[in-house]
């Protein structure tokens, strides 16, 4: 195995939902990489193909809906081209997932020894025993009390922290060497949140996974992560360092969803808000999808923009960025 | 009347044109099979209607029938007469004999069903309307009765009143009476509540007038569809009954009882006898239970468009 | 939840003898068995012998009484017609009727959860479609019928399986049993089968429907990130789910199975307590009707109480409420 080559490396995805009112393109042309170690933050507000973009690197994603064109290269394989059965030994054991609601993760009629257990056996030909030797050391890495009682129990008899605590333990259980996490905090308090945060940045650090976080929500991911790639209608609009992104952003949307953010300083102020509502991605009509919301919107949005590189390993989709501006 | 529809409309304020049964009848016209189902249906009550009059030979005049032309297959030519689907074992030409039974078998079901509507719409009118103890009685009662099969109430009650055509009616409403009873209820409840009949309180209605002319008209859709199934079930059940030998009197035309008799001839190969009043009985169940499927979905308050 | 279970318990007890005044009386003011069981011929001090051996002079509540006491020790009434202890008689005939009865349920699930399940993955294939189509015709179809046309296709014209009758039997537990010999089994499979298609169609809906909502679910999607393989997912994620629903409802079933075990048992001549009742019914056998409808009343009230037991036991989160409340 080459030791430059990024963990992950997505280049013009599009993941598309063939329906009988239409195609719907949930993911058009994304392109990013994800190296060892690194944080990867996937913003965007719903339905901007953010989680369709994980199920894909996955191979999850349910018909109608299917990968259409693009590829996923993982540690320099490709993935699209894999058979579905060596995509499936990768799922859980390289490349992990964790997903929203901590309350829907878990089969409620399954003790949680058995859903740790089948993770590893899935993958690894041990018994039974080891097996559960490494659940318990898992549940106990994600800061879970008397872990060989915890095995017996039943999802409905955690919190839900402690029970998203149980989906990243079995999502480590396996030692990947990425974990898309699919907004695993959304449905937490903020101070589990916190810790969960917290955790997972270590995580990182120690072990050289590579994390893809994907938000709708800025704060979450800027003390996070390294790099940030902003969704919009399936597409990626911005993308670039998380700090450079979050001071001077380019993208208009960028731009509306940093002043949409509640801050301290701008106490009384009322809250920037972006106009309008996220457009249906069935039969989008051509051009830059953001432009009927778009301050800054022009004739020249009505064809599609290219995505430009700019310096610093920034790039964004738009035809009138904001140049060196300072958010207000 | 005569009033133009512009005035009808301002007072009523109702502004769109469509009236509610067209409406209705264009909504169950948009499956296919349930107007295939209906269309059946229709055939089948007018040919059990009209029985004695299309009938090539009437099969409980022993006049009319000849033993000799006994357990004759499909298709066979005796003297003048075709016996298209062949003869049962008395001679009785057997596509008469099914339309004289489905005569029984309909009207036998569409009585009890309308019977045991009225009773069990009734009193799960009244139990809803009162509430407290009436309603805890009541219930209590049907939710008993139905904890138990169909079947084995059937039996109850069809070992304590014994066999006729009477006595099956009243059976089959001992059996269907909880279902509406328990429908109506569940809807009366929620209407109940409703403004309108607040306002029909204040207006110092009687209790019966408030019952009849305000709450069960807004009660019935569902107990439409109840009844509809119901009345598949109790035609099932009637010819399950005769089939036993403890439903219609062998006097009397059935299905039940025709497959009944033919069951002992099948086992020599004569299969006619069973068969096609078997075919009979499941077009007909089949065609009332498309027709209520349909009902269900047009009638669904959750599903309307 | 002991509470709760001797609340049951009680209410039971009075359904019980709620229905037994019901079915006795019921019984009594219909029809004179003295008509049909005493030879006309006979003088009138025979006659007169006759309905004092059966009781049948006493006032109606001497009657139902006398009857009661019975009931309390184990005694059902003679059978006017078998001359036999009428409970004795349907203890007789039970085991044929509960293999039936088991046979059908477990036909239904080893039948009706798989086809359930293939139709929930595949909605709108045309081996889905098959499947729903065949469950609505189970529904539709009168089951007497169906054992008719199934005699006429196995035993009449393909001459595969045997018409009636239980076939050869052998001991096992106590109770003579048909599914152990080979002769027994083909003679079983047919009628169970009848007895069966009802039910697999409301099997296979059940299951139908709780796979397509189970299948949506985020932890079905977590169990596959999981890289579980399909097998597993299925076999054990979305079985276990659906199994529920399933197992509840066909355990309120079985009572209902064993309620329409007398059709299936007329149409296949098999000897339980179904065609038994049918028989009786025709020769106005009192007591063995009687004797009849409360044990089905009964066994139906011990199913009803098992089933919430097992409910509970299936599905941990009623086992918490239960702890909690």
């Amino acid at each position: 195995m080459t030791g430059n080559e990024p963990t992950l490396c997505v280049e013009n995805l599009q993941t598309y939902f063939y329906t009988k009112s239409g195609v719907i393109k949930a993911v058009d042309d994304v392109s990013f990489t994800v190296d060892k170690g690194e944080v990867l933050g996937l913003v965007g507000e719903s339905g901007s193909g953010k989680s369709v973009t994980g199920f894909s690197i996955l191979g999850l994603v349910d018909p109608p809906g299917r990968i259409a064109g693009g590829r996923i290269r993982f540690k320099g394989h490709s993935l699209t081209t894999l058979p579905e059965k060596e995509w499936r030994n990768l799922r859980g054991s390289r490349i992990s997932m964790v997903f929203q609601d901590p309350m829907m993760t878990l089969n409620p009629v399954l003790r949680i020894d058995t859903q740790m257990i089948e993770a590893v056996t899935a993958h690894e030909n041990i018994s039974r025993q080891e097996a559960r030797t490494r659940a318990r050391d898992a549940l106990g890495q994600v800061g879970i009390p008397s872990p060989d009682e915890r095995l017996k129990a039943y999802p409905h008899q955690f919190s839900g922290g402690m029970r998203q605590r149980v989906a990243f333990s079995i999502a480590l259980i396996n030692k990947p060497d990425l974990i898309i996490a699919d907004e695993p905090t959304t449905a937490l308090d903020v101070t589990i949140q916190a810790q969960i945060l917290h955790e997972a940045q270590k995580l990182c650090r120690d072990t050289g996974t590579a994390l893809i976080w994907i938000t709708h929500d800025l704060t979450v991911i800027a003390g996070l992560s390294d790099r940030v790639c902003v969704m919009y209608a399936g597409r990626i609009v911005e993308a670039g360092g998380i700090n450079q992104v979050l001071d001077t952003p380019h993208h208009p949307y960028t731009y509306g969803l940093i002043g949409s953010v509640p801050s301290r300083n701008k106490r009384g102020a009322p809250l920037a808000q972006i106009a309008g509502m996220t457009p249906s991605l069935l039969n989008l009509p051509p051009g830059c999808a953001f432009r009927q919301r778009c301050p800054r919107a022009s004739r020249a949005c009505l064809t599609e923009p290219e995505i430009h590189e700019l310096k610093d390993g920034r790039a964004v989709r738009c035809f009138h960025p904001y140049e060196e501006e300072a958010t207000a | 009347m005569n009033m133009p529809d512009s005035i009808l409309e301002e007072k009523t304020g109702v502004v769109e044109g469509q009236p509610p049964w067209r409406r209705f009848a264009s909504d169950f016209c948009e499956s296919r099979l349930a107007v295939a189902g209906l269309t059946i249906f229709v055939l089948i009550a007018l040919s059990a209607i009209f029985a004695p009059w299309i009938t090539p030979q009437d099969p409980y005049d022993l006049m009319q029938i000849d033993i000799l032309d006994g357990r004759l297959p499909p298709g066979s030519v005796s003297g003048e007469m075709t016996y298209l689907l062949g003869t049962d074992d008395q001679g009785r030409d057997m596509l008469s004999g099914i339309f004289y039974g489905l005569r029984t078998s309909l009207s036998v079901g569409a009585a009890s069903t309308l019977i045991a509507l009225f009773l069990g719409g009734s009193v799960g009118l009244i139990a809803a309307y009162f509430g407290g103890r009436v309603d805890t009685i009541i219930m209590r009662v049907a939710d008993l009765q139905l904890s138990f099969p169909a079947i084995l109430i059937a039996l109850i009650l069809v070992s304590i009143l014994g066999q006729g055509v009477d006595k099956i009616i009243i059976a089959l409403v001992g059996v269907q009476w909880a279902y509406y009873a328990r429908t109506i209820r569940g809807t009366a409840l929620v209407e109940r509540r409703r403004e309108y009949i607040e306002a029909a309180t204040c207006l110092a209605l009687s209790h019966r007038r408030i019952v009849f002319r305000h709450l069960l008209p807004n009660c019935t859709p569902p107990l439409i569809v109840v009844g509809t199934v119901q009345v598949a079930h109790a035609i099932a059940l009637e010819a399950t009954l005769s089939f036993l030998g403890i439903g219609i009197p062998i006097t009397e035309p059935s299905l039940g009882l025709l497959i009944k008799n033919g069951f002992d001839y099948m086992l020599s190969g004569d299969y006619w006898i069973s068969f096609y009043p078997g075919i009979a009985l499941l077009i007909t169940i089949v065609s009332i239970n498309l027709v209520g499927d349909q009902l269900r979905d047009v009638l669904n308050p959750r599903l309307q468009r | 939840m002991l509470a709760f279970t001797v609340r049951r318990l009680l209410q039971s007890v009075i359904v019980l003898f709620v229905m037994s005044i019901i079915v006795f009386l019921g019984i009594y003011a219909i029809g004179n068995p003295v008509d049909i069981l005493i030879n006309p011929e006979a003088d009138i001090a025979e006659q007169e012998a006759t309905i004092r051996r059966l009781g049948l002079d006493k006032p109606v509540w001497t009657q139902y009484f006398t009857f009661l006491t019975n009931v309390l020790q184990g005694d059902l009434g003679t059978s006017f017609v078998h001359n036999e202890p009428a409970l004795l008689i349907i203890l007789e005939r039970l085991p044929a009727t509960m293999e039936l009865a088991v046979g059908a349920v477990g036909l239904a699930i080893i039948i009706g959860i798989p086809a359930g399940i293939i139709a929930g993955l595949y909605p709108d294939s045309i081996i889905g479609r098959g499947i729903m189509a065949g469950s609505i015709l189970g529904f539709s179809l009168p089951t007497f019928w169906v054992g008719l046309m199934l005699i006429m296709l196995f035993s009449v014209m393909l001459g595969w399986l045997p018409a009636s009758g239980r076939g050869d039997t052998v001991g096992f537990l106590g109770v003579q049993v048909s599914f152990l010999t080979w002769d027994g089994l083909t003679h079983i499979f047919l009628p169970a089968f009848n007895l069966a298609l009802f039910k697999m169609s409301l099997v296979i809906r059940l299951a139908r429907a709780g796979t397509r909502e189970v299948m949506l679910q985020d932890y079905i999607k977590f169990a596959r990130a999981k890289g579980l393989s399909n097998v597993r997912v299925i076999g054990v994620h979305v079985l276990k789910n659906i199994l529920i629903p399933v197992v509840t409802v066909l355990g309120l079933e079985l009572g209902s199975v064993i309620a329409f075990a007398v059709v299936t048992e007329t149409v296949f001549a098999w000897p339980g307590i179904g065609k038994l009742l049918i028989d009786s019914i025709g020769n106005l056998d009192r007591p063995l009707v009687v004797a009849y409808l409360l044990m089905t009343v009964t066994m139906f009230i011990i199913i009803n109480f098992v089933v919430d037991i097992l409910y509970s036991l299936l599905d941990p989160r009623v086992r918490l409420g239960d702890m909690k409340a």
